[in-house]
């Protein structure tokens, strides 16, 4: 029956809806005009193949038990060896980012904090767990995972909510360890520990799967991983022109399929098509804000709820936020990705995420950014739900303050829950930031 | 008493003020009020009386600011209570510097630059705590006049600490001192020292550089003043009308056009 499923529901049917929709939604993007009244460009038409790919990726994933094993994964796990063994995987931060993004995320935290969950605990954890008790979900149905794979390398609240996940389906939890990187490389030892740990994934995801690892698949699917992530942080670099061509809200937008899909052909030439068609806006002259006055970064995750408002509100005033730190995550590691060696260079590749490194690195990152994309300004989104990406950051705005001389702002808010988002005294902080911002 | 040039409102969130300036942008007349519900109305009101009695010309143009900003018709901009009170500060006094801003139901720290623009910023807005709302509270709990706190914390010969910075629990703390006995004037003392603690952290997440100046209702204080010079080891500077120093920025911004 799922088998049936799967070959009428997702590739009879389902697909050439969705491409019939991608049709539509494209012809609507050709008709929308850039207009004075418009602060900032319509939308790239990538965004309908996005989300045709996206909206598939779960579709499938409503047929996909028992014809795919499934894996349920953090976003800083090696996805890679799974890929190599044909699993179907759930990246769970991201679909609780898709329910904040469609305002759904709060209903789902309270769903998750009446069965006992705390509120202090992130929000993506609330907003899935919510999603699982109540089976409740924007994208109709989660596939059960066959197996799950935590990795630390982002926080340690996937560790304790993965094994909420390992109690409640009685599945195998394999857990990678990152050990924190204090320093700019890691130590010979914890590669090898790292490395050791990946090694360890594939006997039991093949006995999960059914099926013997083929090393030459690993290779070939990190080799397309990282052309994906290096087409990703092209895409990403491309802000440094002026006007700039993307936003960040942009960037978070197209995001889904790097995160997902990554190691995947269809991804590789999704973020080609991307590039090519941001690389005609630049020879056109056009930015993303049509009168882009001042460049701003932005750190840490998005306000997902709040992204359309927000990027309309900062356009109107002239405000680009041209780059971020967290979309940069996916591209960043580009360059460490070795398919000839890829167990040790995924080693590599994990140990290093910004979460999984010091304050003071990241302050580094982030004061190279201000002088690679210009920013006269930077918005430190204060994250009460993500404790490693917010730890830290008043003395990073007091440094990036002092050394680079741009103003910085710290704004308190959540990534998927309005509860702790104040309209009035956000906007009134914005408000004065960008008023500083006015030379 | 010639017309005014340029008009200034800041609305509040537990006082709205008018000032209007002449065309040297001295300060000629102002107008404060608790604020009212129907802050629209109340706002149009100020302005036209104060208008009334200058006698202008033709009507001045006005800036808004303060969180009912929005709300005042007929103005020509509306700039946050950053700018403002940065461009207020700095026309009052002529210098820059760190300036603290206790206001009714939020406190701020500027650093204001050479010309009289923000740098910085801090708010404390989540929480009564560190505002004058805090002290207000306190103080009818305790039965004291307001105007009276400052003086009885300074005049006080002991001091309790107050070690909840929330209100509401400082207020079960202080029930709890007055049950075992304790002095009123030393909990008076404890509490300003509790808000002056919370201020001067927020302050120095701006720097926290000389001079240091202070606004806003709760700067009429000599309490806070005091504890705030301690605090810091700096002299505390006041602008001639620190209540005003919001809206007086926004009446020199309107004169500038
Ligand atoms: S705490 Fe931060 S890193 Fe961890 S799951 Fe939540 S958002 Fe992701």
């Amino acid at each position: 029956m799922s088998r049936l499923g799967h070959l009428l529901g997702y590739r009879l049917a389902g697909r050439p809806l969705l491409r019939l929709q991608r049709r539509r939604d494209e012809r609507r993007l050709d008709s929308l005009r850039s207009g004075p009244d418009r602060p900032l460009e319509p939308p790239l038409r990538s965004i309908a193949r996005m989300k045709e790919m996206m909206s598939g990726h779960y579709l499938e994933g409503r047929h996909a038990s028992g014809v795919r094993p499934v894996a349920w994964v953090t976003s800083g796990a090696s996805t890679e060896i799974l890929l190599t063994l044909g699993f179907f995987v759930i990246y769970p931060e991201n679909h609780a980012a898709l329910c904040g993004a469609r305002r759904r995320a709060q209903h789902l935290c309270e769903v998750a904090e009446d069965a006992g969950y705390s509120r202090d605990i992130c929000s993506y954890a609330r907003t899935d767990l919510g999603a699982l008790l109540s089976g409740e979900t924007p994208v109709g149905r989660l596939p059960r995972p066959d197996l799950l794979l935590c990795c630390t390398n982002i926080c340690q609240t996937v560790l304790y909510w993965y094994r909420v996940l390992a109690d409640h389906f009685g599945c195998p939890l394999v857990l990678v360890d990152t050990p924190f990187q204090y320093g700019p490389q890691p130590q010979p030892h914890e590669v090898a520990y790292v490395r050791r740990q990946l090694e360890e994934i594939v006997p039991v995801a093949e006995r999960v799967a059914g099926r013997p690892f083929s090393e030459q698949e690993f290779t070939a699917i990190v080799a397309r991983a990282k052309e994906a992530s290096e087409t990703w942080l092209e895409i990403l670099e491309r802000a440094r022109h002026r006007p700039s061509p993307l936003t960040a809200f942009d960037a978070f937008t197209h995001l889904g399929p790097i995160v997902d899909l990554r190691g995947e052909q269809a991804t590789t030439d999704y973020y080609r098509g991307l590039l090519a068609e941001i690389d005609r806006r630049i020879a056109a002259g056009i930015g993303a804000v049509r009168e882009e006055r001042y460049r701003v970064l932005w750190d840490n995750l998005p306000i997902w709820y709040r992204i359309g408002p927000l990027s309309q509100w900062l356009a109107a005033r002239g405000v680009n936020v041209v780059a971020s730190t967290y979309a940069h995550a996916w591209g960043e590691l580009a360059p460490l990705m070795d398919p000839l060696h890829p167990f040790e260079s995924m080693a590599r590749v994990y140990l290093h995420p910004i979460l999984n490194r010091s304050a003071g690195q990241k302050l580094e990152a982030m004061r190279g950014m201000v002088d690679d994309f210009s920013a006269d300004g930077v918005i430190l989104h204060s994250d009460r739900s993500c404790k490693p990406y917010s730890l830290g950051q008043i003395d990073q705005r007091d440094g990036l303050v002092n050394q680079t001389g741009v103003p910085a702002l710290l704004l308190e808010a959540d990534h998927n829950d309005p509860r702790s988002f104040s309209e009035e005294q956000a906007a009134s902080r914005l408000e004065a930031f960008v008023e500083m911002l006015g030379g | 008493m010639t017309g005014a040039a340029a008009i200034g409102v800041d609305a509040g969130s537990t006082t709205c003020k008018v000032v209007a300036v002449d065309e040297t942008g001295a300060l000629l007349a102002s107008r404060l009020e608790a604020t009212h519900p129907r802050l629209e109305e109340q706002a149009a009101g100020l302005i036209t009386a104060l208008v009334g009695d200058l006698g202008p010309v033709e009507p001045p143009p006005v800036v808004a600011t303060g969180y009912g900003r929005q709300l005042v018709r007929g103005a020509a901009r509306r700039v946050t209570e950053i700018t403002c009170h940065a461009r207020g500060v700095f026309g009052a006094l002529g210098h820059g510097g760190t300036l603290v801003d206790i206001g009714g139901q939020d406190a701020k720290a500027i650093r204001i630059g050479e010309e009289g623009r923000p740098i910085d910023f801090a708010m404390n807005d989540k929480c009564a705590a560190g505002t004058g709302r805090f002290l207000e509270h306190t103080a009818g709990r305790l039965g004291v006049a307001v105007a009276d706190l400052g003086p009885r914390a300074l005049g006080a010969t002991a001091e309790e600490p107050i070690s909840s910075t929330c209100t509401v629990f400082a207020e079960s703390e202080i029930i709890s001192l007055i049950g075992r006995g304790a002095d009123l004037d030393a909990i008076i003392r404890g509490l300003h020292r509790s808000l002056v603690g919370r201020i001067v952290a927020m302050a120095r997440t701006v720097g926290l550089g000389p001079p240091l100046i202070l606004s806003g209702g709760v700067a009429l204080n000599p309490g806070v003043r005091a504890m705030m010079e301690e605090a810091t080891g700096m002299a505390v500077i006041l602008p001639p009308h620190p209540q005003l120093t919001g809206a007086y920025g926004a009446a020199l911004i309107a004169l500038e056009g």
